[in-house]
Protein backbone atom coordinates (compact mmCIF):
# COMPACT_ATOMS: atom_id res chain seq x y z
CA UNK A 1 0.00 0.00 0.00
CA UNK A 2 1.35 3.36 -0.89
CA UNK A 3 0.06 6.55 0.57
CA UNK A 4 -1.70 8.80 -1.91
CA UNK A 5 0.85 11.18 -3.40
CA UNK A 6 0.83 14.44 -1.53
CA UNK A 7 0.25 17.40 -3.74
CA UNK A 8 3.17 19.67 -3.12
CA UNK A 9 3.19 23.21 -4.28
CA UNK A 10 6.71 24.13 -5.29
CA UNK A 11 8.52 26.56 -3.00
CA UNK A 12 8.47 30.00 -4.62
CA UNK A 13 11.81 31.22 -5.94
CA UNK A 14 11.84 34.23 -3.63
CA UNK A 15 11.47 32.00 -0.59
CA UNK A 16 14.27 29.77 -1.86
CA UNK A 17 16.53 32.78 -2.23
CA UNK A 18 15.55 33.91 1.26
CA UNK A 19 16.39 30.47 2.65
CA UNK A 20 19.72 30.55 0.84
CA UNK A 21 20.56 33.91 2.34
CA UNK A 22 19.58 32.75 5.82
CA UNK A 23 21.84 29.70 5.39
CA UNK A 24 24.77 31.91 4.35
CA UNK A 25 24.24 34.22 7.30
CA UNK A 26 24.02 31.29 9.69
CA UNK A 27 27.23 29.78 8.37
CA UNK A 28 28.97 33.14 8.72
CA UNK A 29 27.67 33.51 12.26
CA UNK A 30 28.96 30.09 13.23
CA UNK A 31 32.38 30.45 11.62
CA UNK A 32 32.96 34.20 12.01
CA UNK A 33 35.85 33.81 14.42
CA UNK A 34 37.77 31.53 12.03
CA UNK A 35 37.01 33.13 8.68
CA UNK A 36 37.55 36.75 9.64
CA UNK A 37 40.79 37.94 8.02
CA UNK A 38 41.76 40.31 10.86
CA UNK A 39 40.89 40.86 14.50
CA UNK A 40 38.00 43.25 15.04
CA UNK A 41 40.18 45.66 16.97
CA UNK A 42 43.32 45.21 14.87
CA UNK A 43 44.41 48.63 13.67
CA UNK A 44 46.03 49.27 10.30
CA UNK A 45 46.84 52.93 10.68
CA UNK A 46 48.48 53.21 7.26
CA UNK A 47 45.28 52.05 5.59
CA UNK A 48 42.74 54.23 7.36
CA UNK A 49 39.47 54.84 5.48
CA UNK A 50 40.48 52.62 2.57
CA UNK A 51 37.52 52.20 0.21
CA UNK A 52 36.25 48.71 -0.68
CA UNK A 53 37.69 46.78 -3.59
CA UNK A 54 36.38 48.16 -6.85
CA UNK A 55 36.17 51.67 -5.43
CA UNK A 56 39.87 52.23 -5.14
CA UNK A 57 40.65 49.67 -2.48
CA UNK A 58 42.71 46.51 -2.74
CA UNK A 59 42.44 42.87 -1.79
CA UNK A 60 43.91 43.32 1.67
CA UNK A 61 40.75 45.04 2.88
CA UNK A 62 37.98 43.65 0.75
CA UNK A 63 35.26 45.92 2.14
CA UNK A 64 37.58 48.75 3.08
CA UNK A 65 38.55 50.03 6.50
CA UNK A 66 37.21 52.53 9.00
CA UNK A 67 38.66 55.65 10.60
CA UNK A 68 41.01 53.60 12.78
CA UNK A 69 42.05 51.32 9.97
CA UNK A 70 40.02 48.39 11.25
CA UNK A 71 38.96 45.91 8.57
CA UNK A 72 35.26 46.39 7.75
CA UNK A 73 34.81 42.83 6.49
CA UNK A 74 36.17 41.30 9.70
CA UNK A 75 34.01 43.56 11.82
CA UNK A 76 31.03 42.77 9.64
CA UNK A 77 31.46 39.00 10.05
CA UNK A 78 31.76 39.27 13.81
CA UNK A 79 28.83 41.70 13.93
CA UNK A 80 26.66 39.18 12.12
CA UNK A 81 27.60 36.63 14.74
CA UNK A 82 26.83 38.94 17.67
CA UNK A 83 23.56 40.23 16.23
CA UNK A 84 22.33 36.76 15.36
CA UNK A 85 23.36 35.39 18.73
CA UNK A 86 21.34 38.09 20.47
CA UNK A 87 18.37 37.71 18.17
CA UNK A 88 18.29 33.92 18.46
CA UNK A 89 18.68 33.88 22.23
CA UNK A 90 16.08 36.61 22.64
CA UNK A 91 13.58 34.90 20.35
CA UNK A 92 14.10 31.61 22.18
CA UNK A 93 13.64 33.25 25.58
CA UNK A 94 10.48 35.00 24.44
CA UNK A 95 9.05 31.81 22.95
CA UNK A 96 9.77 29.68 26.04
CA UNK A 97 8.61 32.35 28.46
CA UNK A 98 5.48 33.14 26.47
CA UNK A 99 4.54 29.50 25.99
CA UNK A 100 5.07 28.78 29.68
CA UNK A 101 2.93 31.73 30.69
CA UNK A 102 0.25 30.73 28.21
CA UNK A 103 0.22 27.15 29.54
CA UNK A 104 0.08 28.37 33.14
CA UNK A 105 -2.88 30.57 32.31
CA UNK A 106 -4.61 27.77 30.44
CA UNK A 107 -4.02 25.24 33.19
CA UNK A 108 -4.86 27.18 36.32
CA UNK A 109 -7.46 29.60 34.92
CA UNK A 110 -8.89 31.83 37.66
CA UNK A 111 -6.78 34.55 39.27
CA UNK A 112 -3.48 33.33 37.79
CA UNK A 113 -4.94 33.55 34.31
CA UNK A 114 -6.18 37.06 35.04
CA UNK A 115 -2.69 38.00 36.20
CA UNK A 116 -1.12 36.69 33.01
CA UNK A 117 -3.71 38.49 30.92
CA UNK A 118 -3.00 41.67 32.85
CA UNK A 119 0.73 41.35 32.16
CA UNK A 120 -0.03 40.74 28.49
CA UNK A 121 -2.13 43.92 28.40
CA UNK A 122 0.61 45.84 30.17
CA UNK A 123 3.28 44.69 27.76
CA UNK A 124 1.08 45.47 24.79
CA UNK A 125 0.17 48.93 26.05
CA UNK A 126 3.67 50.44 26.03
CA UNK A 127 5.91 50.63 22.98
CA UNK A 128 8.64 48.11 23.71
CA UNK A 129 11.42 50.44 22.61
CA UNK A 130 10.47 52.94 25.34
CA UNK A 131 10.27 50.19 27.93
CA UNK A 132 13.65 48.83 26.90
CA UNK A 133 15.21 52.29 27.00
CA UNK A 134 13.81 52.87 30.48
CA UNK A 135 15.25 49.59 31.76
CA UNK A 136 18.63 50.36 30.18
CA UNK A 137 18.62 53.82 31.76
CA UNK A 138 17.84 52.43 35.18
CA UNK A 139 20.11 49.41 35.17
CA UNK A 140 22.94 50.35 32.89
CA UNK A 141 24.03 47.91 30.25
CA UNK A 142 25.65 44.52 30.02
CA UNK A 143 25.41 41.92 27.28
CA UNK A 144 23.49 39.50 29.48
CA UNK A 145 20.97 42.10 30.63
CA UNK A 146 20.60 43.22 27.04
CA UNK A 147 19.83 39.69 25.80
CA UNK A 148 17.34 39.10 28.61
CA UNK A 149 15.70 42.42 27.88
CA UNK A 150 15.39 41.59 24.19
CA UNK A 151 13.96 38.24 25.31
CA UNK A 152 11.02 40.05 26.80
CA UNK A 153 10.08 41.28 23.36
CA UNK A 154 7.08 39.51 21.92
CA UNK A 155 6.52 37.03 24.76
CA UNK A 156 2.97 38.31 25.07
CA UNK A 157 2.14 37.23 21.54
CA UNK A 158 3.39 33.69 22.16
CA UNK A 159 1.55 33.66 25.49
CA UNK A 160 -1.72 34.66 23.88
CA UNK A 161 -1.39 32.01 21.19
CA UNK A 162 -0.23 29.27 23.59
CA UNK A 163 -3.04 30.00 26.04
CA UNK A 164 -5.71 29.88 23.35
CA UNK A 165 -4.37 26.71 21.78
CA UNK A 166 -3.81 24.95 25.11
CA UNK A 167 -7.36 25.69 26.25
CA UNK A 168 -8.63 24.26 22.97
CA UNK A 169 -6.31 21.23 23.25
CA UNK A 170 -7.43 20.51 26.80
CA UNK A 171 -10.93 20.02 25.55
CA UNK A 172 -9.82 17.54 22.89
CA UNK A 173 -9.90 13.80 23.14
CA UNK A 174 -6.16 13.14 23.23
CA UNK A 175 -5.45 15.45 26.17
CA UNK A 176 -8.39 14.04 28.09
CA UNK A 177 -7.31 10.48 27.31
CA UNK A 178 -3.78 10.91 28.67
CA UNK A 179 -5.21 12.72 31.68
CA UNK A 180 -7.49 9.75 32.34
CA UNK A 181 -4.45 7.50 32.10
CA UNK A 182 -2.95 9.41 34.99
CA UNK A 183 -0.43 11.66 33.28
CA UNK A 184 0.55 14.72 35.27
CA UNK A 185 0.01 18.22 33.89
CA UNK A 186 3.69 18.71 33.05
CA UNK A 187 3.69 15.54 30.98
CA UNK A 188 0.44 16.43 29.25
CA UNK A 189 1.61 19.89 28.30
CA UNK A 190 5.17 19.08 27.31
CA UNK A 191 4.82 15.74 25.54
CA UNK A 192 1.28 15.94 24.21
CA UNK A 193 -0.02 19.47 23.87
CA UNK A 194 3.24 21.18 22.90
CA UNK A 195 4.01 19.01 19.84
CA UNK A 196 0.50 19.57 18.60
CA UNK A 197 0.69 23.33 18.72
CA UNK A 198 4.41 23.68 17.95
CA UNK A 199 3.86 24.60 14.31
CA UNK A 200 1.90 27.68 15.21
CA UNK A 201 4.40 28.71 17.86
CA UNK A 202 7.32 28.27 15.46
CA UNK A 203 5.61 30.46 12.92
CA UNK A 204 4.96 33.10 15.51
CA UNK A 205 8.59 32.97 16.62
CA UNK A 206 9.76 33.27 13.01
CA UNK A 207 7.63 36.36 12.60
CA UNK A 208 9.10 37.78 15.82
CA UNK A 209 12.72 37.18 14.89
CA UNK A 210 13.15 40.00 12.35
CA UNK A 211 11.53 42.43 14.77
CA UNK A 212 14.10 41.49 17.40
CA UNK A 213 16.89 42.05 14.88
CA UNK A 214 15.46 45.48 14.12
CA UNK A 215 15.12 46.30 17.80
CA UNK A 216 18.62 45.17 18.68
CA UNK A 217 20.19 47.00 15.76
CA UNK A 218 18.13 50.11 16.53
CA UNK A 219 19.26 50.20 20.16
CA UNK A 220 22.86 49.44 19.23
CA UNK A 221 22.68 52.14 16.57
CA UNK A 222 21.68 54.60 19.30
CA UNK A 223 24.72 53.47 21.27
CA UNK A 224 22.52 51.93 23.95
CA UNK A 225 22.75 48.27 22.96
CA UNK A 226 25.90 46.29 22.29
CA UNK A 227 28.84 48.25 23.70
CA UNK A 228 32.36 48.58 22.29
CA UNK A 229 34.79 46.89 21.95
CA UNK A 230 32.14 44.36 20.96
CA UNK A 231 30.39 45.14 17.72
CA UNK A 232 27.01 44.39 16.21
CA UNK A 233 25.36 45.32 12.93
CA UNK A 234 23.51 48.23 14.52
CA UNK A 235 26.52 49.62 16.31
CA UNK A 236 28.55 49.44 13.10
CA UNK A 237 25.92 51.55 11.38
CA UNK A 238 25.90 53.94 14.33
CA UNK A 239 29.67 54.29 14.15
CA UNK A 240 29.67 54.61 10.37
CA UNK A 241 27.14 57.41 10.53
CA UNK A 242 29.88 59.82 11.61
CA UNK A 243 31.70 59.10 8.35
CA UNK A 244 28.70 59.06 6.04
CA UNK A 245 30.16 61.66 3.70
CA UNK A 246 33.75 60.43 3.65
CA UNK A 247 33.37 56.68 4.03
CA UNK A 248 29.79 55.54 3.37
CA UNK A 249 30.96 51.90 2.99
CA UNK A 250 31.35 51.60 6.76
CA UNK A 251 27.61 51.88 7.27
CA UNK A 252 26.36 50.54 3.94
CA UNK A 253 27.74 47.02 4.41
CA UNK A 254 26.07 46.32 7.79
CA UNK A 255 22.88 48.11 6.67
CA UNK A 256 22.60 45.81 3.68
CA UNK A 257 23.06 42.74 5.89
CA UNK A 258 20.36 43.87 8.33
CA UNK A 259 17.91 44.59 5.53
CA UNK A 260 18.54 41.35 3.64
CA UNK A 261 18.33 39.26 6.80
CA UNK A 262 15.12 40.76 8.18
CA UNK A 263 13.58 40.64 4.73
CA UNK A 264 14.54 36.99 4.23
CA UNK A 265 13.31 35.84 7.62
CA UNK A 266 10.01 37.66 7.29
CA UNK A 267 9.49 36.24 3.81
CA UNK A 268 10.21 32.78 5.18
CA UNK A 269 7.87 33.46 8.10
CA UNK A 270 5.04 34.59 5.84
CA UNK A 271 5.44 31.55 3.67
CA UNK A 272 5.57 29.19 6.66
CA UNK A 273 2.47 30.83 8.09
CA UNK A 274 0.50 30.44 4.88
CA UNK A 275 1.63 26.86 4.62
CA UNK A 276 1.41 25.60 8.17
CA UNK A 277 -1.25 27.68 9.71
CA UNK A 278 -3.55 29.85 7.68
CA UNK A 279 -5.50 30.84 10.80
CA UNK A 280 -2.67 33.02 12.09
CA UNK A 281 -3.06 36.37 10.47
CA UNK B 1 -23.03 49.60 26.70
CA UNK B 2 -22.45 51.27 30.06
CA UNK B 3 -20.91 48.06 31.33
CA UNK B 4 -18.62 47.85 28.31
CA UNK B 5 -17.42 51.42 28.81
CA UNK B 6 -16.95 50.93 32.53
CA UNK B 7 -14.91 47.77 32.00
CA UNK B 8 -12.68 49.48 29.46
CA UNK B 9 -12.09 52.46 31.76
CA UNK B 10 -11.25 50.13 34.63
CA UNK B 11 -8.78 48.26 32.46
CA UNK B 12 -7.19 51.49 31.30
CA UNK B 13 -6.82 52.66 34.88
CA UNK B 14 -5.28 49.35 35.82
CA UNK B 15 -2.75 49.75 33.01
CA UNK B 16 -1.82 53.19 34.31
CA UNK B 17 -1.35 51.86 37.84
CA UNK B 18 0.81 49.06 36.44
CA UNK B 19 2.98 51.46 34.48
CA UNK B 20 3.48 53.72 37.48
CA UNK B 21 4.30 50.70 39.63
CA UNK B 22 6.72 49.48 37.00
CA UNK B 23 8.47 52.86 36.95
CA UNK B 24 8.64 52.89 40.73
CA UNK B 25 9.98 49.36 41.00
CA UNK B 26 12.69 49.80 38.38
CA UNK B 27 13.62 53.12 39.88
CA UNK B 28 14.13 51.56 43.29
CA UNK B 29 15.72 48.35 42.00
CA UNK B 30 18.26 50.24 39.97
CA UNK B 31 20.21 51.08 43.09
CA UNK B 32 20.54 54.00 45.41
CA UNK B 33 20.35 57.20 43.36
CA UNK B 34 22.36 58.90 46.08
CA UNK B 35 25.29 56.61 45.36
CA UNK B 36 25.01 56.65 41.58
CA UNK B 37 24.71 60.39 41.41
CA UNK B 38 27.02 61.69 44.08
CA UNK B 39 30.73 61.27 43.83
CA UNK B 40 32.10 58.37 45.88
CA UNK B 41 34.08 60.75 48.07
CA UNK B 42 31.01 62.75 49.12
CA UNK B 43 30.80 63.04 52.91
CA UNK B 44 28.20 60.89 54.67
CA UNK B 45 26.11 63.83 55.88
CA UNK B 46 25.81 65.21 52.33
CA UNK B 47 24.57 61.84 51.12
CA UNK B 48 22.12 61.65 54.02
CA UNK B 49 20.80 65.14 53.22
CA UNK B 50 20.41 64.17 49.57
CA UNK B 51 18.48 61.03 50.49
CA UNK B 52 16.23 63.00 52.82
CA UNK B 53 15.47 65.60 50.17
CA UNK B 54 14.50 62.83 47.72
CA UNK B 55 12.41 61.02 50.34
CA UNK B 56 14.68 57.98 50.21
CA UNK B 57 14.76 57.64 54.01
CA UNK B 58 11.05 56.76 54.18
CA UNK B 59 9.72 53.18 54.33
CA UNK B 60 9.15 51.66 50.89
CA UNK B 61 5.31 51.64 50.97
CA UNK B 62 5.38 55.28 52.00
CA UNK B 63 7.66 56.09 49.09
CA UNK B 64 5.30 54.22 46.77
CA UNK B 65 2.25 56.21 47.92
CA UNK B 66 4.18 59.48 47.83
CA UNK B 67 5.24 58.58 44.32
CA UNK B 68 1.61 58.23 43.20
CA UNK B 69 0.75 61.48 44.97
CA UNK B 70 3.56 63.35 43.29
CA UNK B 71 2.62 62.03 39.85
CA UNK B 72 -1.02 62.97 40.42
CA UNK B 73 0.13 66.52 41.19
CA UNK B 74 2.16 66.55 37.98
CA UNK B 75 5.39 66.57 39.92
CA UNK B 76 7.64 64.24 37.96
CA UNK B 77 10.88 65.13 39.57
CA UNK B 78 13.79 67.37 38.70
CA UNK B 79 16.20 66.47 35.94
CA UNK B 80 19.31 65.33 37.73
CA UNK B 81 21.57 66.83 35.08
CA UNK B 82 19.73 69.98 34.21
CA UNK B 83 18.16 70.93 37.54
CA UNK B 84 14.89 71.85 35.81
CA UNK B 85 11.52 70.11 36.27
CA UNK B 86 11.56 66.99 34.07
CA UNK B 87 7.98 67.51 32.93
CA UNK B 88 8.78 70.96 31.60
CA UNK B 89 11.82 69.71 29.72
CA UNK B 90 9.76 67.01 28.08
CA UNK B 91 6.81 69.25 27.25
CA UNK B 92 9.17 71.72 25.57
CA UNK B 93 10.21 69.01 23.16
CA UNK B 94 6.71 67.79 22.29
CA UNK B 95 5.98 70.36 19.53
CA UNK B 96 9.16 69.45 17.64
CA UNK B 97 8.24 65.76 17.76
CA UNK B 98 4.66 66.39 16.69
CA UNK B 99 5.96 68.50 13.81
CA UNK B 100 7.46 65.26 12.46
CA UNK B 101 4.98 62.64 13.55
CA UNK B 102 1.70 64.33 12.59
CA UNK B 103 2.63 64.97 8.93
CA UNK B 104 4.17 61.49 8.82
CA UNK B 105 0.97 60.05 10.28
CA UNK B 106 -1.18 61.75 7.61
CA UNK B 107 1.24 60.69 4.90
CA UNK B 108 1.28 57.03 5.93
CA UNK B 109 -2.52 56.91 5.97
CA UNK B 110 -2.88 58.60 2.60
CA UNK B 111 -0.31 56.25 1.03
CA UNK B 112 -0.89 53.04 2.98
CA UNK B 113 -4.68 52.74 2.90
CA UNK B 114 -5.21 53.39 -0.83
CA UNK B 115 -2.28 51.10 -1.66
CA UNK B 116 -3.82 48.31 0.43
CA UNK B 117 -7.26 48.76 -1.14
CA UNK B 118 -5.76 48.79 -4.62
CA UNK B 119 -3.77 45.63 -3.91
CA UNK B 120 -6.85 43.84 -2.55
CA UNK B 121 -9.00 44.80 -5.52
CA UNK B 122 -6.36 43.47 -7.91
CA UNK B 123 -5.49 40.47 -5.85
CA UNK B 124 -2.58 38.36 -7.17
CA UNK B 125 -2.01 40.71 -10.07
CA UNK B 126 1.37 42.16 -10.84
CA UNK B 127 0.28 45.43 -9.22
CA UNK B 128 -0.65 43.58 -6.02
CA UNK B 129 2.74 41.88 -5.88
CA UNK B 130 4.57 45.10 -6.54
CA UNK B 131 2.66 46.99 -3.86
CA UNK B 132 3.10 44.24 -1.29
CA UNK B 133 6.80 43.89 -2.04
CA UNK B 134 7.07 47.63 -1.43
CA UNK B 135 5.09 47.29 1.79
CA UNK B 136 7.28 44.49 3.11
CA UNK B 137 10.39 46.47 2.19
CA UNK B 138 8.90 49.47 3.96
CA UNK B 139 8.70 47.79 7.30
CA UNK B 140 11.65 45.43 7.18
CA UNK B 141 14.13 48.19 6.39
CA UNK B 142 15.07 49.64 9.78
CA UNK B 143 14.29 53.33 10.07
CA UNK B 144 17.89 54.25 10.75
CA UNK B 145 19.03 52.55 7.57
CA UNK B 146 16.26 54.16 5.52
CA UNK B 147 17.02 57.54 7.08
CA UNK B 148 20.74 57.28 6.42
CA UNK B 149 20.23 56.11 2.85
CA UNK B 150 17.93 59.09 2.24
CA UNK B 151 20.61 61.35 3.75
CA UNK B 152 23.24 59.75 1.55
CA UNK B 153 21.18 60.25 -1.60
CA UNK B 154 19.40 63.56 -1.05
CA UNK B 155 21.83 65.38 1.21
CA UNK B 156 25.28 64.01 0.44
CA UNK B 157 25.05 63.07 -3.25
CA UNK B 158 22.41 65.41 -4.64
CA UNK B 159 22.71 68.15 -2.02
CA UNK B 160 18.99 68.98 -2.30
CA UNK B 161 18.07 68.77 1.37
CA UNK B 162 19.87 69.26 4.69
CA UNK B 163 20.97 66.09 6.48
CA UNK B 164 19.76 67.17 9.88
CA UNK B 165 19.19 70.03 12.25
CA UNK B 166 16.09 72.13 12.38
CA UNK B 167 16.02 74.59 9.52
CA UNK B 168 12.26 74.61 9.19
CA UNK B 169 10.39 72.77 6.51
CA UNK B 170 13.31 71.64 4.38
CA UNK B 171 15.04 69.74 7.13
CA UNK B 172 11.77 68.10 8.19
CA UNK B 173 11.17 66.44 4.82
CA UNK B 174 13.61 63.54 5.14
CA UNK B 175 12.66 62.57 8.72
CA UNK B 176 8.95 62.73 7.88
CA UNK B 177 9.49 60.52 4.83
CA UNK B 178 11.50 58.06 6.90
CA UNK B 179 8.80 57.71 9.56
CA UNK B 180 5.98 57.58 7.03
CA UNK B 181 7.39 54.90 4.71
CA UNK B 182 7.65 52.19 7.35
CA UNK B 183 4.18 52.90 8.75
CA UNK B 184 2.67 53.01 5.27
CA UNK B 185 3.96 49.49 4.63
CA UNK B 186 2.34 48.12 7.77
CA UNK B 187 -0.90 49.90 7.01
CA UNK B 188 -0.98 48.77 3.38
CA UNK B 189 -0.60 45.13 4.38
CA UNK B 190 -3.23 45.41 7.05
CA UNK B 191 -5.68 47.24 4.76
CA UNK B 192 -5.20 44.61 2.07
CA UNK B 193 -6.04 41.72 4.37
CA UNK B 194 -9.00 43.57 5.89
CA UNK B 195 -10.31 44.31 2.40
CA UNK B 196 -9.80 40.73 1.21
CA UNK B 197 -11.74 39.44 4.17
CA UNK B 198 -14.66 41.74 3.42
CA UNK B 199 -14.58 40.99 -0.31
CA UNK B 200 -15.02 37.30 0.46
CA UNK B 201 -18.14 37.87 2.56
CA UNK B 202 -21.51 36.46 1.42
CA UNK B 203 -23.08 39.92 1.22
CA UNK B 204 -20.64 40.81 -1.53
CA UNK B 205 -21.82 37.80 -3.51
CA UNK B 206 -25.42 38.75 -2.77
CA UNK B 207 -24.78 42.25 -4.06
CA UNK B 208 -23.23 40.82 -7.22
CA UNK B 209 -26.16 38.43 -7.65
CA UNK B 210 -28.62 41.30 -7.33
CA UNK B 211 -26.84 42.96 -10.20
CA UNK B 212 -25.19 45.72 -8.21
CA UNK B 213 -22.25 46.96 -10.26
CA UNK B 214 -18.88 45.90 -8.81
CA UNK B 215 -17.76 49.49 -8.30
CA UNK B 216 -20.89 50.35 -6.33
CA UNK B 217 -20.66 47.19 -4.24
CA UNK B 218 -17.08 48.05 -3.34
CA UNK B 219 -17.95 51.61 -2.38
CA UNK B 220 -21.20 50.87 -0.56
CA UNK B 221 -20.54 47.53 1.09
CA UNK B 222 -16.88 46.59 1.13
CA UNK B 223 -15.20 49.84 2.09
CA UNK B 224 -17.43 50.75 5.06
CA UNK B 225 -17.03 47.29 6.52
CA UNK B 226 -13.30 47.13 5.97
CA UNK B 227 -13.03 50.58 7.54
CA UNK B 228 -13.76 49.25 11.03
CA UNK B 229 -10.51 47.31 11.59
CA UNK B 230 -8.50 49.85 9.61
CA UNK B 231 -9.73 52.74 11.74
CA UNK B 232 -8.83 50.72 14.82
CA UNK B 233 -5.26 50.19 13.67
CA UNK B 234 -4.93 53.86 12.74
CA UNK B 235 -6.27 54.73 16.17
CA UNK B 236 -3.60 52.66 17.83
CA UNK B 237 -1.02 54.53 15.78
CA UNK B 238 -2.16 57.79 17.40
CA UNK B 239 -0.70 56.51 20.65
CA UNK B 240 2.74 56.31 19.10
CA UNK B 241 2.81 59.93 17.94
CA UNK B 242 5.06 60.95 20.82
CA UNK B 243 7.16 57.81 20.98
CA UNK B 244 7.31 56.87 17.34
CA UNK B 245 10.33 58.90 16.37
CA UNK B 246 13.03 57.92 18.87
CA UNK B 247 15.41 56.46 16.31
CA UNK B 248 14.57 58.81 13.45
CA UNK B 249 15.05 61.92 15.60
CA UNK B 250 18.48 60.63 16.51
CA UNK B 251 19.40 59.99 12.89
CA UNK B 252 18.50 63.55 11.93
CA UNK B 253 19.54 65.19 15.23
CA UNK B 254 16.00 66.51 15.54
CA UNK B 255 15.46 68.12 18.97
CA UNK B 256 12.31 66.23 19.92
CA UNK B 257 11.16 63.98 22.74
CA UNK B 258 12.90 60.94 21.25
CA UNK B 259 16.28 62.64 21.09
CA UNK B 260 15.80 63.85 24.67
CA UNK B 261 15.01 60.29 25.72
CA UNK B 262 18.13 58.87 24.11
CA UNK B 263 20.33 61.52 25.70
CA UNK B 264 18.62 61.04 29.06
CA UNK B 265 19.12 57.27 28.88
CA UNK B 266 22.79 57.52 28.07
CA UNK B 267 23.40 60.04 30.84
CA UNK B 268 21.07 58.11 33.18
CA UNK B 269 18.90 61.12 33.88
CA UNK B 270 16.24 59.02 35.55
CA UNK B 271 13.67 61.75 36.20
CA UNK B 272 13.47 62.62 32.52
CA UNK B 273 13.36 58.96 31.47
CA UNK B 274 10.52 58.11 33.83
CA UNK B 275 8.66 61.27 32.83
CA UNK B 276 8.78 60.24 29.15
CA UNK B 277 7.89 56.65 30.03
CA UNK B 278 4.81 57.77 31.96
CA UNK B 279 3.75 60.30 29.37
CA UNK B 280 4.08 57.86 26.49
CA UNK B 281 2.16 55.14 28.31
CA UNK B 282 -0.57 57.57 29.34
CA UNK B 283 -1.02 58.66 25.72
CA UNK B 284 -1.04 55.03 24.60
CA UNK B 285 -3.56 53.98 27.22
CA UNK B 286 -5.78 56.99 26.57
CA UNK B 287 -5.77 56.54 22.80
CA UNK B 288 -6.38 52.80 23.11
CA UNK B 289 -9.33 53.58 25.37
CA UNK B 290 -10.76 56.01 22.86
CA UNK B 291 -10.27 53.50 20.05
CA UNK B 292 -12.03 50.84 22.10
CA UNK B 293 -14.96 53.19 22.64
CA UNK B 294 -15.20 54.09 18.96
CA UNK B 295 -14.94 50.42 18.11
CA UNK B 296 -17.80 49.67 20.49
CA UNK B 297 -19.94 52.26 18.73
CA UNK B 298 -18.96 51.11 15.22
CA UNK B 299 -19.33 47.41 15.85
CA UNK B 300 -22.35 46.53 17.95
CA UNK B 301 -21.24 42.89 18.21
CA UNK B 302 -18.61 43.87 20.75
CA UNK B 303 -21.06 45.48 23.14
CA UNK B 304 -23.13 42.32 23.57
CA UNK B 305 -22.07 39.51 25.86
CA UNK B 306 -19.65 41.70 27.77
CA UNK B 307 -17.16 39.19 29.06
CA UNK B 308 -16.26 37.71 25.74
CA UNK B 309 -14.25 40.69 24.47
Amino acid sequence: MTAPPKRRTPIPATVLIAMGWIAVVLIVALTAETIRPYGITALDLRARLTPPIGFGGDLRHFLGTDELGRDVLSRLLVSIRVSLLIAFSATAIAAVLGTAMGFLAAHFRGPLEQLVLMLIDFQASIPFLILALAVLAFFGNSLLLFIVLMGLYGWERHARIARGLAIAANAQGYAMAVRQLGAGPLRIYLTHVLPNIAATLIVSATLCFPEVVLLESGLSFLGLGVQPPMTSLGSMVGYGREYITRAPWILLAPSAIVVLTTLSVSMLGDWLRDRLDPTLR
Amino acid sequence: MARYILLRILRAMLSVVLVVTFAFVVLRLSGDPALTLMSPEAPAEVIAAFRKSWGLDQPIWRQYLDYFGAIARGDLGISMRDGRPALRMVLERVPATLALTIPAFLLKISVGVPAGILAALHRNSRLDRLLMAGAVAGFTVPSFVLGLVLVLVFAVQLGWLPSGGQEGLRSAILPILTIALGGAGVLARFTRSAMLEVLGQPYMRTAAAKGVPWRVAVWRHALPNAAIPIVTVIGFMVGTLIAGAVVVESVFSWPGVGRLLVVAVSSRDLAVVQCILLMVSLTMVASNLIVDMIYGVLDPRLRGGGGRG
